[in-house]
């Protein structure tokens, strides 16, 4: 296990012109650790983060698109990971972050949270390039995977919470986060 | 009258600059459309797993600068309601959408339908502010390509509702 922030703060070292579509806890501690225009944060429905990507990664393959999901999320869009390794995007990394619970909605446990392998279920639906990533040692040698890998890649990242960040909804929502977003990614 | 030809509406789509089509079948649009549409090469066609999925993808996409359509069943919007009013109502995105109204009665309007599942779109619709056109005939395919236009113009959601299935090539009815 490692703390998602720690974790997220070994990416924001090195991240360039990569889109980062975040949700919730894993977004709010990315804009704290990394805050910039090409943060796609404007999720909306709980769930769709990778279908978000997938958009972006589809309409602009000369671009990396890094999904950093949650595992609640995830779980109610597990027909996504069938989605994308049919569309097959080679710029498209999704990182998921497995603490088993719905932490932004009271941290209820998830379903079959202790037994549920999202790297298997990656692979199950397709996707070649899956793990499983516990430590933070682990996740900083496959940062050049992440960042240049041929997608689609699918990493499940085993965390914690870490340090509280501001739960900014009306930043995640606002129109300005988003004409910010689209005006750095067509750029 | 004759039912909508899905050739017309295919080029309809290409009038209004569409490159992809996201989609998951229907029954209304198997045969006159989306066979049709898996069988050209102009426009990339996604197939996904369930409809809420085509909703975040035509926002990425549309974030990315590029047009596209969400295919679906109208029994699909009805699950991707959520998703549409955050996405396509509240943040204003350009969600275009062909839906097909399986079911529906020859001839009578959604409205007049005796399924709840055909007479509950257009009110659901209409709750969330969503612009939508109905295509029944020949004489309404003219509506297609405008209708998608005003979803890009306006950055908001559009719905072209097919009330009879596309006739398919060479099919006269």
């Amino acid at each position: 296990m490692m703390r998602r922030d720690e974790c997220l703060a070994l990416l924001a070292k090195r991240v360039r012109d990569e889109a980062i579509v975040a949700t919730y806890q894993a977004a709010f501690d990315w804009m704290r650790l990394a805050p910039r225009d090409l943060n796609y944060v404007s999720i909306g429905a709980m769930g769709i983060a990778s279908s978000h990507g997938l958009g972006l990664a589809l309409g602009r393959p000369d671009k990396r698109v890094i999904v950093l999901d949650g595992d609640g999320s995830l779980m109610m869009n597990l027909g996504s990971l069938a989605t994308v390794a049919d569309a097959n995007p080679t710029n498209f990394v999704h990182l998921v972050c497995v603490n088993g619970v719905y932490e932004a909605n009271g941290s209820h446990p998830l379903p079959s949270a202790a037994k549920v392998d999202f790297a298997a279920i990656a692979k199950g639906a397709g996707i070649a390039n899956t793990g499983t990533i516990e430590t933070l040692a682990e996740f900083e040698a496959e940062l050049d995977t992440i960042l240049t890998g041929e997608g689609p890649i699918f990493r499940a990242l085993m965390v914690t919470a870490g340090a509280p960040s501001k739960q900014d909804y009306a930043f995640i929502h606002g129109a300005e986060t988003r004409e910010r977003f689209k005006a750095a990614f067509t750029r | 009258m004759s039912a909508p030809r899905g050739s017309a509406i295919l080029a309809a789509l290409k009038t209004a600059g569409i490159e992809f089509v996201v989609a998951l079948p229907d029954i209304v649009t198997s045969d006159g459309l989306l066979w049709p549409l898996a069988r050209q090469n102009d426009i990339r066609l996604v197939r996904i797993c369930k409809e809420d999925e085509g909703i975040g993808i035509c926002a990425g996409l549309g974030f990315a600068g590029k047009r596209s359509i969400l295919m679906m069943q109208q029994t699909g919007l009805m699950d991707s309601v959520n998703a549409l009013r955050a996405v396509g109502v509240e943040y204003e995105q350009p969600i275009a959408m062909l839906v097909g109204l399986q079911g529906k009665e020859p001839g009578v309007l959604p409205s007049k339908s005796g399924k709840v599942s055909v007479s509950a779109i257009e009110p659901i619709l209409d709750a969330l502010g969503v612009d939508h056109v109905l295509v029944e005939t020949q004489d309404d395919e003219a509506k297609i390509a405008p209708a998608f236009e005003r979803a890009f113009k306006t950055s908001r959601p559009v719905c072209v509702l097919i009330g009879t299935p596309p006739l398919a090539d060479g099919a006269t009815k």
